[in-house]
């Protein structure tokens, strides 16, 4: 076991994790905090995204250990004194989300990208989101709500 | 029961009235199976078979009795005993179909790879799968039949050894008098390998029994209800004890929509153990132990006049079972089975299936489940009349389409209502055709290494499963009705109680919008409830589209009762005849007297109360009907796609897709039009991306996310959108299915649209899935 101090949304922990723990295991199980979702065990649908130190990390590839000093960010951790962020916001006014199983990854891509200033076109909001797997909205409506919270943002 | 217009002209039915499922699953708080567990609570892992065929000459458990963590771990031998019925097949299509025994562990050989043999319960997922790995199983492997030809060929290898054959069954349909003669007569053969469904959400269950045996099931389901009937046959639990409960589900395109072995085993093991059990799929499990789509060899043949009418369709159809028959797995085809004449007015039909056992993962529904099937064959193949013909092939389409409705087609079934020429014309207004082909025309004289194709096709469906006298009459076990009922509460709001079981579709919003405007209420006064059979006692569950046009109806009809009794209160209360009442958003005003009104919310209080009835009737105002549609729905329309093709690399990029769809009256836009983006995703995949391929030992080689290839938003463009509207005169909202039209009308407009590209080339096919290789391949023996 080792001992590892990071600070999700905003919290500080204290955590003895195996070494084998995933971050979304130490996520799920350890801080009970089950919005980040996992959908496969290769790295590939990207559910799972976080923020780890303003960076979107697919948290099924980082070990709880590796988070040691971090400060992750996961969907619970978005909206503000019940006020939806607004990638949130523009997924829900968009319809960007139907079973809504891979939404808080892309959410929290989508803010990565966003914040990245890598929003500015469909293309490279496409591109920038090549990591994320949805199966129920063909992205389209995704693409549209990143974009318009791109455009919400700079102005 | 009279046809009503009131709910379709209402404050709410047409617009895009945004989700009210959003919040949760926007911020975190979804209660998806994964996130559920209760006090006590210990993890089930499934030891599955590395091999396709094999024999089990013994389990030793004994290291994983030992190892840390481990509860318990049994044989699939140690747990016969707990199943009084074979895991259930609803659909034997035939008097005689073969329908050997499916328990939900394998005890003396496996079948495919990923057939469970043993289980192991342990304190947490993590040990439970450690311990799994030291479950010691003797195999003794086997020829395997993995290919559905072959496995037909006299000496294949045979997945039931007792039935002596792998042929499950053969079904037949044609029309009286049927004549394949023709001027043109044009045959093709396809194959439309296996798909693999990845809701991204695995499928997982948990299970609870109580101290008198009463067993709560939380799964990540489609189907609650069926779900409930099914564990009382396999388990021998009264369906009484049972509460089935679908929470938060995460996509299902037909891969939920199934009874599974892990869910009679996490309630066997519950009930063993006397701790709840839960089982979370993992993804690289979930590509073997979850069904498979498609896996059809198909020869259509075409008959044709020397100028285009279409005399006759006939296909012969190969449908792999893979090693079992589950839920409905047998049925597939015969969704397709009526529409191998699609939008056409086809005289002579004929349509032969013929199920095989392959010893690969179970096949059944998966989004379209039989109708993309028959539409890809039609319309790659209509595109081959054409070019037979010499006839241009949107012309060649037109020509065939069927104008007049009510059409009984030779299948036997009747299109209720459409209007395919109109859908084909918008298209064709929104997709510029003579400036795509003069572009096609300048890139060949120039030779261009990137070549443009555009692609059509034009489909009908049947969905909206189904008028329950024909689900009889084709052997199917249960009915295809549904039901909702309509509660007013005491102040006023109103809980609406659903059969339908979503996940995705966005039922909590639709239906609300529905009730809202049939009652004249607001639609955040309605609470829509669905998925749990304590609270929703009788449902058919979500599938084939079925879910607006017979659950909607339903609901349609519950409001009506609501209003109809409200109006008896408010007669009596304000001393009138009931005929002399007006109801309009949501108040009964005296005819000709418009100070005299009642609210319908007062009238549910007055309801609660019961202070002042009329004599005899019951307090509450409460009604719930059910709905038994007359026909199944007919969706239909016109898709486009364009494509460019690297001659060079084969590398083909969808650039444009446009689709013209008609659903009948659209309750919400936005949500159907995401159910159409969904829908087309899945059909475009199938073309350029998606296959489950198995080696000849039948290993599935695309066994994870990484080698299966789902597409991301890179790989596609955005969709241009558009609809006409028949309503349907069948239901009183004028509503047909949409959450299967994209994937049934796509992939074949995109292979259409492949081999347009390269057509000048000689390439007169490209198998599906299109990938750089196949397209770079048949531009080569195109130009040798």
């Amino acid at each position: 076991m080792r001992r590892v101090s990071l600070t999700v949304n905003g919290s500080a922990h204290e955590l003895e994790l195996e070494p084998r723990e995933l971050l979304v295991d130490v996520l799920r199980e350890r801080l009970g905090l089950t919005g980040t979702n996992v959908g496969c065990d290769t790295s590939s649908c990207g559910s799972c995204t976080v923020l780890l130190d303003g960076e979107s990390v697919k948290s099924c590839t980082v070990l709880g250990v590796q988070a040691e000093g971090g400060a992750v960010t996961t969907i619970e951790g978005l909206a503000e004194n019940g006020r939806l962020h607004p990638v949130q916001q523009a997924f829900h006014e968009h319809h960007a989300l139907q079973c809504g199983y891979c939404t808080p990854g892309m959410v929290m891509a989508a803010v990565s990208l966003i914040e990245h200033g890598q929003a500015g076109s469909e293309d490279a909001i496409r591109e920038g989101l090549e990591g994320n797997l949805c199966r129920c909205t063909g992205y389209h409506n995704i693409v549209r709500a990143v974009e318009a919270a791109a455009v919400a943002g700079r102005s | 029961m009279a046809i009503t217009t009131e709910a379709v002209a209402g404050r709410y039915v047409g617009t895009s009235v945004p989700r009210k499922e959003d919040a949760g699953l926007l911020t975190g708080r979804a209660s998806f199976i994964a996130n559920l567990s209760l006090p006590g609570t210990v993890h089930l892992a499934v030891v599955r078979s590395p091999y396709a065929h094999a024999r089990i000459t013994g389990v030793n458990v004994d290291a994983a009795r030992a190892a840390e963590g481990v509860v318990a771990v049994f044989s699939g031998a140690e747990l016969a005993e707990d199943w009084k019925s074979s895991l259930p097949c609803a659909w034997p299509v035939t008097e005689d179909i073969k329908m050997p025994p499916h328990y939900p562990l394998a005890t003396d050989k496996t079948r495919y790879v990923g057939d469970g043999v043993a289980v192991v319960i342990a304190e947490s997922r993590a040990l439970a799968a450690d311990a799994a790995e030291l479950v010691e199983v003797d195999y003794e492997p086997l020829d395997a039949s993995v290919d559905v030809l072959a496995a037909l060929e006299d000496g294949a290898p045979l997945v039931h050894d007792d039935l002596g054959t792998n042929e499950c069954y053969v079904w037949h349909l044609e029309s009286d008098g049927f004549d394949d003669s023709g001027d043109v007569v044009v045959t093709r053969r396809y194959y439309q390998p296996p798909l693999i469904p990845n809701a991204i959400e695995p499928r997982g269950v948990l299970a609870q029994v109580g101290p008198t045996g009463e067993v709560t099931i939380w799964s990540a389901t489609q189907i609650p209800h069926i779900l409930r009937f099914a564990m009382s046959l396999v388990l021998g639990i009264p369906e009484s004890k049972i509460r089935a409960i679908a929470p938060d589900v995460g996509g299902g395109f037909g891969s939920k929509l199934d009874v599974y072995a892990e869910e009679a085993l996490a309630v066997a093991l519950a009930a063993r153990l006397g701790r709840p059990v839960k089982w979370t799929e993992e993804r690289t499990e979930n590509y073997v132990a979850t069904i498979h789509g498609r896996d059809f060899y198909t020869d259509l043949t075409y008959a044709a006049t020397k100028d285009g009418t279409i005399t006759a369709i006939k296909a012969d159809v190969k449908c792999a079972m893979g090693a079992y028959l589950q839920l409905v797995t047998p049925g597939i085809p015969l969704l397709g089975a009526w529409i191998y004449s699609g939008p056409y007015a086809i005289p002579n039909y004929s349509v032969t299936f013929t199920g095989v056992f392959t010893n690969t993962t179970p096949t059944d529904a998966y989004r379209g489940a039989g109708r993309p099937e028959a539409t890809y064959v039609l319309e790659r193949t209509m595109d081959a009349l054409a070019d037979e013909l010499g006839m241009d092939r949107v012309e060649l389409r037109r020509k065939n389409f069927v104008s007049e409705f009510p059409h009984t087609m030779a299948s036997g079934l009747s299109l209720d209502s459409g209007d395919y020429h109109a859908s084909l014309d918008k298209l064709l207004e929104l997709l510029d055709l003579d400036a795509l082909k003069a572009e096609q025309q300048k890139r060949r004289d120039e030779q261009a290494v990137k070549q443009l194709g555009v692609g059509f096709s034009t489909y009908n469906e049947m969905c909206g499963l189904a008028p329950s006298r024909i689900l009889g009459a084709v052997r199917y076990a249960v009915g295809g009705w549904d039901s909702a009922t309509v509660r007013f509460q005491p102040l006023g709001s109103v809980q609406l109680i659903t059969g339908t079981s979503p996940h995705g579709q966005s039922h909590e919003t639709t239906w609300a919008q529905i009730a809202a405007d049939a009652l004249g209420v607001d639609v955040d006064d309605v609470e829509v409830l669905h998925g749990d059979t304590a609270v929703s006692q009788l449902g058919m569950d979500t599938y084939g589209s079925r879910s607006l046009t017979v659950g909607g109806i339903a609901l349609v009809h519950a409001a009506d009762k609501v209003v109809a009794k409200a109006r008896q209160i408010v007669a009596h209360q304000l001393e009138v005849s009931a005929d002399d009442l007006e109801f309009e958003a949501g108040t009964f005003t005296v005819k000709g007297s418009p100070d005299k009104t009642m609210t319908i919310k007062e009238a549910a209080f007055a309801a609660h109360t019961a202070h002042n009835l009329p004599d005899g009737m019951e307090p509450g105002l409460e009604e719930t009907a059910t709905y038994d549609p007359p026909n199944f729905s007919w969706p239909a329309g016109a898709h486009a796609a364009v494509v460019e093709v690297d001659t060079e690399t084969g590398d083909t990029r969808l650039v444009r897709y446009v689709a013209v769809d008609d659903v009948g009256t659209v309750v919400n836009p936005q949500i159907v039009d995401g159910q159409v983006h969904g829908g087309i995703t899945q059909g475009i995949a199938t073309a350029l991306y998606e296959e489950g391929v198995y080696d000849e030992d039948g290993n599935l080689v695309t066994s994870s996310m990484t080698s299966y290839g789902i597409p991301s938003a890179a790989d596609l463009p955005s969709y241009e959108l558009a609809r006409t509207e028949s309503r349907s005169p069948t239901n009183p909202l004028g509503v047909k299915g949409v959450g299967e039209t994209g994937t049934i009308a796509a992939a074949p407009a995109v292979i259409n649209a492949v081999v347009d590209a390269l057509s000048h080339l000689g390439v007169k096919d490209v198998q599906m899935p299109a990938t750089p290789e196949r397209v770079w391949r048949a531009i080569e023996e195109a130009r040798s």
